[in-house]
Parts: C-alpha cells; sequence; structure tokens
C-alpha cells in the first residue's frame, strides 16, 4: 500500500473539490460522472497502478489507463495533475480556449497522462484490448486498465470487444464500469435497460467481479484482487456501483447533474460538504 | 508517347499481401489485424510467416480499428484489412477518433474499392471513400494502380510515421510500373511527358489513361499523364507545373465526382491556376451488379470515356 485509506480519502476529497471548481469555473462539463469515479480513479493512481509521470507515450513496462467514458474529464484531469503528471494550476484552463484540458480528453493537445481520445462513447475498451495485446507482444507484464460508463454499453462496439477478449485470452485487462445506473435522458432502466450486466460479461467469458466504487477500503481492495486475477486466461471486469454526483448531496444519484454546471452559491455549498482539502489550485 | 508493356496481369491486392509480408520481414513490429477476409486480403503469406504478428479481428471491424489504435501505443505499426467500404463508411467515427484525432499509426488498408469489385453490388461497391478519408485532418490518402505499385506502397508506409488510408481493389489488371520502384509517399509519377493536354489519373485509371494517352497520339493529341497515386498529401507542384503547360486537364478515377481526386484537383486550380477541367467519375451514384468491365462501360470509367473528356476540355481550352 502507498497510501492509507484515509490519506486515499482525502485526496478523493480534493479530487473532488477540483472537479466541482474546474466545472464551475468554465460552466460547462460533466460534474456527475466525475464526483461518481473520484473514489476508483484515486484509488488506481494512488494505490494500484504502477507509472511514471515522465510521460512517454509507448508506456513500456507499465500499467496503462484508459478513459472510455471521456465525458468524465474533470475527474481524469485532476487526478493526472495531482498525481504530478502536470501542475495542478492548469485546471483553471479546463475547457477553456488553447487549453490542453479539451471537454474531453485528447492526445492532440499533448497532455501529459493521456494516449487516446475518448469521448465519442463506446470506442475505449477495443483501444485498451490493442495496448494490452501490445504489452503481449513486447512480452510486458504490466496491466490495462480501463473504465466504462454503463450507459455507454449501449453502444455496439463495446460488445464487439467484449467477445473478443476473452476469446482471445486478454488476461492483461481490468476493465471498470461506472454502474451508477444514470444517462443524460434518465434512469438507465427506463432508457434502455442494461439488465444483468454480471451475467453478460460472464457469458461472454470474463471474470466478473463487484465493487462498491464510493468505499475507498472497498474499491482499493477489489482493485488489487482483480489484479491478482489477472494472467489466469481471461480478462477481468470490476463492476463498480457508484453513486453519480457522490459527495455533493444534491448532486447525488440524479441523472440531473451528469452535465450540468453549478452556480456560485452551489459550488459554495459543495465545497463545504468537500471539506477536506490539500490546497486548491 | 512513351511506351507501355506488360507480361502479366494481376490484383492489386495481390501487391499488398507481397508488400506486407516484406514489410513484416523489414521490421518486427509490423503486425496484421483482418476482420474475416484473410483470403480476399491476402494475407496468408504474413499470416504463415509470422502467426503471433497477425490478430483474427472477426466481423467487427469497428472493434479492429480500435485495436490497431490501442496497438500502436506499444509501439506496433498495425495494418488493418478488410473491403474499403468495411474500412471506411461503417467505421468513420472510429477512425476520426481513436485513429485520425488520436494521429495514431495505423495503417488502413482496403480492398475491392470501387465498381470493379464487381458482381456482390452496390452494397460492397464503395465510391465515397477517398473523400471520407481525405477529409481527415493528417490522413494519408493512397490509391495505387497496380500490383507493383501497391506491393511498393505497402512497403513505404510501414516506413513512414502517420495514420495512412491505402486503397486498392479486387480485379487482375496490367502489371505496367517498375518492380524495383522506390515508392514516395506524395510524390506524383510522370507517366508520359505531353504538351496538349493533362490526363491526372490514379489507381485502376492509370492504366485506362496510358490506352487513352495511345490512341490520342494516333489522333494527333500529345497527352501528358501524371499518376497521383497519394491523394493527400497533394503533389500540387506536379500538377501545377503541367497544367501550366498544357492549359487543360482531365481528371480520373473509380471514384465517385463528389470528394474524390477530381475535386482536389479542383480545388487547387480555383485558388492557383483556374484552367479548364473534366471529370472521369462516376456521376454521383451507387453501382450495381455486374462483371468489373461491363460497370466501368455503363458508369463511364473506359478508356474513350476519358478520349472524349479530352477533346471536350480541349475544345473549351480553345486548343
Amino acid at each position: 500500500m502507498k497510501h492509507t485509506i484515509n490519506e486515499l480519502e482525502d485526496i478523493a476529497s480534493q479530487v473532488r473539490r477540483d472537479i466541482v471548481r474546474m466545472v464551475h469555473g468554465c460552466q460547462s462539463g460533466h460534474p456527475g460522472g466525475s464526483l461518481g469515479c473520484a473514489d476508483f480513479m484515486t484509488a488506481l493512481y494512488f494505490d494500484v497502478m504502477n507509472y511514471s509521470t515522465d510521460f512517454k507515450m509507448d508506456g513500456i513496462g507499465e500499467d496503462l489507463f484508459f478513459l472510455s467514458n471521456g465525458h468524465i474529464s474533470p475527474v481524469f484531469y485532476s487526478v493526472l495533475a495531482r498525481a504530478g503528471y502536470f501542475e495542478v494550476s492548469e485546471l483553471a484552463t479546463f475547457r477553456k480556449l488553447n487549453s490542453r484540458l479539451q471537454g474531453h480528453p485528447t492526445t492532440h493537445e499533448h497532455l501529459p497522462g493521456i494516449r487516446i481520445a475518448s469521448g465519442s462513447l463506446g470506442q475505449g475498451m477495443s483501444v485498451a484490448i490493442g495496448a494490452a495485446q501490445a504489452k503481449k507482444l513486447n512480452k510486458d507484464k504490466s496491466i490495462v486498465y480501463s473504465l466504462h460508463g454503463d450507459g455507454e454499453l449501449q453502444e455496439g462496439q463495446n460488445w464487439e470487444a467484449i467477445m473478443y477478449a476473452p476469446f482471445n485470452k486478454v488476461d492483461n485487462l481490468i476493465s471498470t464500469i461506472d454502474y451508477n445506473g444514470q444517462q443524460i435522458d434518465g434512469p438507465t432502466e427506463k432508457v434502455l435497460s442494461l439488465e444483468s450486466l454480471q451475467a453478460k460479461f460472464e457469458a461472454f467469458g470474463w471474470h466478473v467481479i463487484t465493487s462498491n466504487g464510493n468505499d475507498m477500503d472497498d474499491i482499493v481492495k477489489a482493485l488489487h484482487y482483480a489484479k491478482s486475477l489477472t494472467g489466469k486466461g481471461k480478462p477481468i471486469l470490476n463492476l463498480m456501483s457508484t453513486i453519480m454526483g457522490n459527495g455533493v448531496d444534491f448532486m447525488m444519484g440524479s441523472h440531473k447533474w451528469h452535465g450540468v454546471a453549478p452556480n456560485d452559491e452551489q459550488l459554495a455549498t459543495a465545497l463545504a460538504q468537500l471539506n477536506t482539502t490539500l490546497k486548491d489550485y | 508517347m512513351k511506351k507501355y508493356t506488360y507480361t502479366e496481369k494481376k490484383d492489386t491486392r495481390s501487391g499488398f499481401g507481397a508488400g506486407l509480408l516484406e514489410a513484416g520481414k523489414k521490421n518486427p513490429e509490423v503486425v496484421a489485424l483482418c476482420a474475416d477476409l484473410v483470403g480476399s486480403l491476402k494475407m496468408d503469406a504474413f499470416i504463415k510467416e509470422f502467426p503471433e504478428r497477425f490478430f483474427q479481428i472477426g466481423i467487427a471491424e469497428a472493434n479492429m480499428i480500435g485495436i490497431a489504435a490501442g496497438l500502436t501505443i506499444g509501439g506496433k505499426i498495425p495494418f488493418t484489412g478488410t473491403f474499403a467500404n468495411f474500412s471506411t463508411g461503417r467505421v468513420y467515427d472510429q477512425i476520426r477518433q481513436s485513429v485520425a484525432y488520436s494521429n495514431k499509426n495505423v495503417k488502413i488498408c482496403a480492398s475491392h474499392a470501387g465498381l470493379t469489385l464487381g458482381e456482390d453490388g452496390a452494397t460492397h461497391q464503395i465510391l465515397e471513400d477517398i473523400g471520407l478519408m481525405k477529409m481527415l485532418p493528417g490522413m494519408t490518402v493512397i490509391n495505387t494502380c497496380d500490383y507493383n505499385q501497391t506491393k511498393a506502397a505497402t512497403i513505404a508506409i510501414a516506413e513512414f510515421e502517420g495514420p495512412v488510408y491505402l486503397r486498392f481493389g479486387r480485379p487482375v489488371i496490367p502489371v505496367f510500373t517498375d518492380p524495383d520502384q522506390k515508392f514516395e509517399i506524395g510524390k506524383a509519377w510522370m507517366v508520359n511527358e505531353g504538351t496538349d493536354v493533362t490526363i491526372v489519373a490514379t489507381g485502376h485509371m492509370v492504366w485506362k489513361a496510358i490506352e487513352a494517352g495511345e490512341k490520342l497520339a494516333e489522333m494527333g493529341i500529345d497527352a501528358e499523364i501524371i499518376n497521383i497515386h497519394t491523394i493527400k498529401p497533394l503533389d500540387e507542384e506536379a500538377i501545377l507545373k503541367s497544367i501550366k503547360k498544357t492549359g487543360c486537364v482531365v481528371t480520373a478515377e473509380e471514384h465517385n465526382k463528389f470528394g474524390g481526386l477530381g475535386e482536389s484537383v479542383a480545388r487547387l486550380l480555383s485558388t492557383e491556376l483556374p484552367s479548364p477541367q473534366e471529370f472521369v467519375a462516376v456521376n454521383d451514384s451507387f453501382g450495381e451488379s455486374g462483371t468489373p468491365d461491363q460497370l466501368m462501360t455503363k458508369y463511364g470509367l473506359d478508356t474513350i470515356n476519358i478520349i472524349e473528356a479530352v477533346q471536350k476540355v480541349m475544345k473549351r481550352a480553345n486548343k
């Protein structure tokens, strides 16, 4: 363990502060899913993954992470900055003209830590599989991680990838589904129900584990358990329950905060609830 | 008219297969992916030689493009193979985001382009792919004219850093280019120097342009024939130099007249050297079932169509 659970929780609190401040600062972006995944992303970058912040695109010998649901870029940018890939002050440029922190993550502006553009949904798992297969060819034992929205699974390309990975024994891949049950037009069960994701992934040949993505202790344990399952012939799927907007009470559990920015008053309320800070940018 | 002869006919896709094998021998980072069309893409020799560097994706082209993008991150040089229709239109957004915008070193290799796919009909005969691909920022677009050029181009793109769309076809056609040629991306090939008219041709239309040039010579017309194999980036210098001399141009391509090579030439001329131009291309239509030769005739992509376009454009240029 690189950090105690309490330390990780403190980092996640700061990441949440960054998220609401970034989205408030440009009055656009996606706070809901970002807040829901703050604990997972903190665990991944501050405890689970091995990587160098001296960024190299090929990432040989490093664990890699791919964000498929690119709209939760605020949490990605915050964690990358807090991990040391770039200065935290740059978070203030999010979604503004001439920024490296584009609305959705991109390699185009050469922001360290990002290896693929995402935003148009459903493409990240294929990319993660390719990166994982390249690692196998390179005899590189490190692991590829990916994160996907649950609503994103409505995109058909995912199911091509979900079918391919177990058949080809891509067992150096740990994909996580942010299972918050919400999408832009409402609850997933009302828009296009996902039914049993666990049964679906298992039927395709994945090793499925479940976790509570808003319980730091649980998500850290789940990710370490997932790591222990790599190299055994199956890709690993972490079906991670989260609450959209987690950490800010008025944003929690509703699709209404999927892509809406808080006003000044709402920002103050949110920051008061996220009172642990490591120093804002 | 410079004399071009051939001793055999081969398909351009076999040139791709031969080039892929050679590229694979030259560079261990070259890998290949296919969406259930190994035989059609002539990938068998590569697969036999380098089984661990081949990825059978199944009938899942979107996944293939994404996996190829991911493979580049580990330093691989992936060549994806399927029909041109499934290489472009079906996966446009995957190419746009995961390859072009992400600037990944993926080589999208597309066989059975255009009408000469033949009997399968319009569902498989894409005539819009050059347009789709050339609109993507940073994408290199190549359409080769015979077996030897396709082989050389395949080897050349492996050595080039950046996303490439390589377009070739199904039918056997004359092999008339140099087997030992060095393929230079973005550099036009001067097929025949002439003074009366410029014919700019790509892909399967290059041999037809040569046939047209021979007939035009008999009619006393001295045609300059330029092969533009790289549609993007366009060799603007070569085209302008030629048309400055001849004053008029015919473009010839197995593609919709909207979005193809002809439009690229017209865009160039409109700003740099306004000149009469005629298009030998499909007139904004889908294809249909038939033999390749029947289709090329019906849709106006024959030698005679080039000759008629030359006569028309020279008249417009008061020549």
